[in-house]
């Protein structure tokens, strides 16, 4: 199966006027035909599915994803539930919410999902569902908007959903439900006299929308406490959907972008925006905050004083433990499923999204393959270094046969043995330190086998061990 | 026609945790009971207006946020099933509500006389909020007694406390101006928490109490502040230090109900009483109730 990827983008408005009202007002009725143009881009294009960001969907315990196969329901506005009522009924993506949840997980994220008959849709997501997928050919999947999410959150989150749209081989869309500037007018106004409103306000809108226009939507996220503070109410912490979709788009600032319409909603500033990922050649990131992988700040309030209970005991036991204990390191993944794959229960699972081995032909390639001991996670011969960075001592020639068995294991389950080893590059993270006593136990091992053997220094592996080997082997005949 | 009365008001939050526990048969999700602190705190609120004889309930949920003025229900049935958007897991509620639509437009020519945004809610496909559903259940199970169901007019959002806080007391105004022309006994009820920040986190067993608590000291201190105020008939002061408690103790009176409940009440120099306290999912909850009948020297 091919790399999943995100073949577009858009940003389109929430209120309901562009499905129940377009004829009252022309700027509703471009923003209507703004939405049928992107429709057709996202069918013309081939996707296989939405991903909806909605800021009408509120979340409190990390982030929702909708998970129901087939929500029906009728959504009223609950401002403009005069302009009349929605029915719905969408085409979800269940397996892949459910595997979003699981990689949010893995990243470190609050997150489940949702799947209870009569949930409430959100406007946001109806409207962009309803104008966007209108005969529900493409699968859908809706993400609720954190209210306590910031920046790193929300970077994350995107960061999973990229996960699995690789490893399912998706082609998908992104889409903000959003507002750009959400100030409304207080009172009830005709259709006919709608405007941004205030001139700060379409000022604003328009320089995220030149920067839009030019692709550079990393810029935008960099400037979204700023644009928050200066165009946006206060029911939310944050203009935090371009933090989503800079990082479903890989915070590139070279995008194609094109605004389809920019017009007035009850005062708030509606757009409909495509990105495509095509580069422009323009742009270019002039500042940036950290880049985040994983999201380490939930501040686990409910376990608090029995983590701290912990905490003190695993100190003051320290000593007495193994030291395999004492590093969890990064997430797990399932090692990723092909027709060509080889997977083993037996080996340790990854830290990324990627199958043990690959069959090619008459060749078996190995994915990099270290010491962990499946099940447990833990580090024969001990990790390099505590979860704070602290080194610790370790044995070199524990981890190196650790490495050589796990070899073994998925060989075998291909169907093969460690004789079928042909080529070997093994990377060590302290060569000085480590190579006398890698080489003594390749000597006993693989050195018995006789492949080639190419070994370089590297700064560092994803989990706390030393040493790493990736593999080429010759493949056992097909049964 | 007799002059209308306010008999109680009270304040009386919305968690759907309550009714989760409660376990009634309207409710889909079942639970092995919890913050039965606030639970026998609704009992007590409970029995202590079992005696007294009123015709409608006035209710303002902040979940139903209207950025486009101030709306009231305007239907004489709704009947639906609300679901929580944030807590579905627990909530699942299957209402049939009966609305006195009379009092409520009464209410809303009063306020747009009064230069308010306000407007009528008359589509019949409109979903109640659960705010809504929560209080109108744990205040009165039976649902015997036909509500005025007020929307939350963001003005907080858009302004500032203050600002939210002038609309809201004279919301508060014209609304007891009409209910005391409408010949009915009444009672408003507010429906928000105190001190409002959540846990980020969930109990694998949400009715698991040894995870149940106040998410900071901060929290703590300002809901006893305020708790402290109710007790002692200083409902002058709760008006005062709103701009701080809603911004300090990221309090959901920035939905306006306490500032309106109050405003209803004539700013009540009695005192109210607390029924009971306790924390939802780190937020503080009071349920409180101004005993109007029993001070009518005070205020009617």
């Amino acid at each position: 199966m091919s790399d999943g990827e995100l073949i577009g983008s858009f940003i389109v408005p929430v209120h309901p006027h562009t499905v129940l009202a377009p004829e009252q007002n022309e700027g509703w009725g471009r923003l209507r035909d703004a939405y049928d143009v992107a429709a057709q881009r996202i069918k013309d294009s081939g996707a296989d599915l939405l991903i909806i960001y909605s800021t009408t969907w509120p979340s409190i315990i990390g982030h929702q994803i909708i998970a129901d196969p087939n929500p029906e329901w009728v959504m009223v506005d609950h401002d403009f539930h005069d302009l009349g009522s929605i029915p719905y009924s969408f085409n979800i993506d269940e397996k892949f919410a459910h595997a979003w949840n699981e990689a949010n997980e893995k990243r470190g994220l609050k997150s489940r999902t949702v799947a209870y008959h009569g949930f409430p849709i959100d406007v946001g997501s109806v409207v962009a569902l309803k104008l966007l997928n209108p005969d529900n050919a493409i699968p859908a999947v809706i993400v609720s908007s954190n209210v306590y999410a910031n920046r790193s959150e929300t970077t994350v989150l995107a960061k999973a959903c990229m996960d699995v749209v690789k490893a399912t081989g998706r082609k998908a869309i992104a889409v903000t439900a959003m507002s750009l500037s959400n100030r409304m007018f207080t009172k009830p106004i005709e259709p006919r006299d709608d405007r941004i409103h205030s001139l700060k306000d379409d000022e604003w809108n328009r320089k995220i929308l030149e920067l839009l226009g030019e692709g550079r939507l990393e810029d935008v996220g960099q400037l979204s406490r700023t644009i928050h503070q200066q165009i946006r109410v206060n029911k939310v912490v944050a203009f935090k959907p371009m933090w989503w979709l800079s990082g479903m788009n890989t915070n590139r600032n070279d995008l194609t972008g094109e605004v389809l319409a920019y017009e007035a909603l009850h005062g708030a500033g509606g757009a409909v925006v495509h990105l495509d990922p095509t580069p422009s050649g323009t742009g270019d990131i002039e500042y940036d905050e950290d880049d985040v992988e994983y999201f380490a700040g939930e501040r686990n309030v409910l376990d608090a004083d029995q983590l701290e209970t912990e905490e003190n005991e695993q100190s003051s036991n320290a000593e007495s433990l193994p030291k395999e204990d004492l590093n969890k390191g990064p997430a797990l993944w399932e090692p990723t499923e092909g027709e060509d794959s080889v997977n083993s229960e037996a080996a340790p699972k990854p830290v990324g999204a990627y199958p043990h081995a690959r069959r090619v032909g008459d060749l078996l390639y190995l994915s990099g393959v270290g010491p962990r001991q499946p099940g447990t996670n833990a580090i024969p011969g001990g990790p390099i270094h505590d979860e704070s960075g602290k080194a610790l001592d370790y044995d070199i020639k524990a981890q190196t046969q650790a490495v050589v068995d796990n070899i073994t294991r998925i060989l075998e389950e291909a169907g093969g043995s460690i004789d079928d080893v042909l080529d070997v590059t093994s990377f060590l993270v302290d060569m000085d330190r480590d190579f006398q006593g890698y080489n003594e136990v390749w000597a006993e091992t693989l050195g018995q086998v006789g492949p080639t053997r190419t070994t370089l220094a590297i700064r560092a592996l994803p989990t706390p061990i030393a040493v790493e080997m990736k593999v080429i082997a010759k493949a056992p005949p097909k049964m | 026609m007799s002059k209308g009365e306010i008999v109680a008001g009270c304040l009386a939050p919305h968690p759907p945790h309550l009714v989760y526990a409660e376990n009634p048969p309207q409710n889909e999700p079942t639970a092995e009971g919890g913050w039965e602190q606030l639970r026998w705190g609704y009992e007590r609120l409970r029995e202590s207006l079992a005696g007294v004889d009123y015709d409608a309930i006035v209710l303002l949920s902040p979940h139903w946020q209207t950025y486009v003025g101030t709306h009231f229900l305007g239907l004489p049935k709704f009947k639906n099933l609300s679901v929580d958007p944030v807590f579905p897991n627990l909530f699942r509620y299957h209402y049939d509500l009966e609305i006195d639509v009379e009092l409520a437009q009464q209410i809303h020519d009063r306020a747009a006389d009064a230069g308010l945004a306000v407007k009528m809610m008359t589509n019949p496909d409109f979903r109640v909020d659960y705010g809504t559903i929560t209080t109108g259940h744990m205040f009165n199970p039976a649902w015997d007694k036909p509500l005025v169901v007020v929307s939350s007019n963001r003005s907080r959002d858009y302004y500032s406390v203050e600002v939210m806080q002038e609309m809201m007391i004279e919301l508060g105004r014209v609304t007891r101006e009409a209910i005391l022309a409408s010949g009915k006994k009444v009672v408003v009820i507010a429906s928000n928490s105190l001190s409002h920040r959540h846990f980020t986190t969930e109990s694998a067993l949400p009715e698991d109490m040894s995870k149940e608590h106040i998410t900071s000291h901060a929290m703590h201190l300002w809901d006893m502040r305020m708790i402290e105020y109710f007790r002692t008939g200083q409902a002058q002061r709760i008006l005062d230090e709103m701009p701080e408690f809603t911004e300090q103790a990221i309090a959901e009176s920035d939905g306006g109900g306490l500032s309106w409940l109050l405003s209803t009440l004539d700013v009540p120099t009695y005192p109210g009483i607390l029924h009971g306290y306790g924390t939802i999912i780190g937020t503080g909850n009071a349920i409180v109730e101004w005993p109007v009948r029993d001070h009518k020297e005070a205020g009617l």
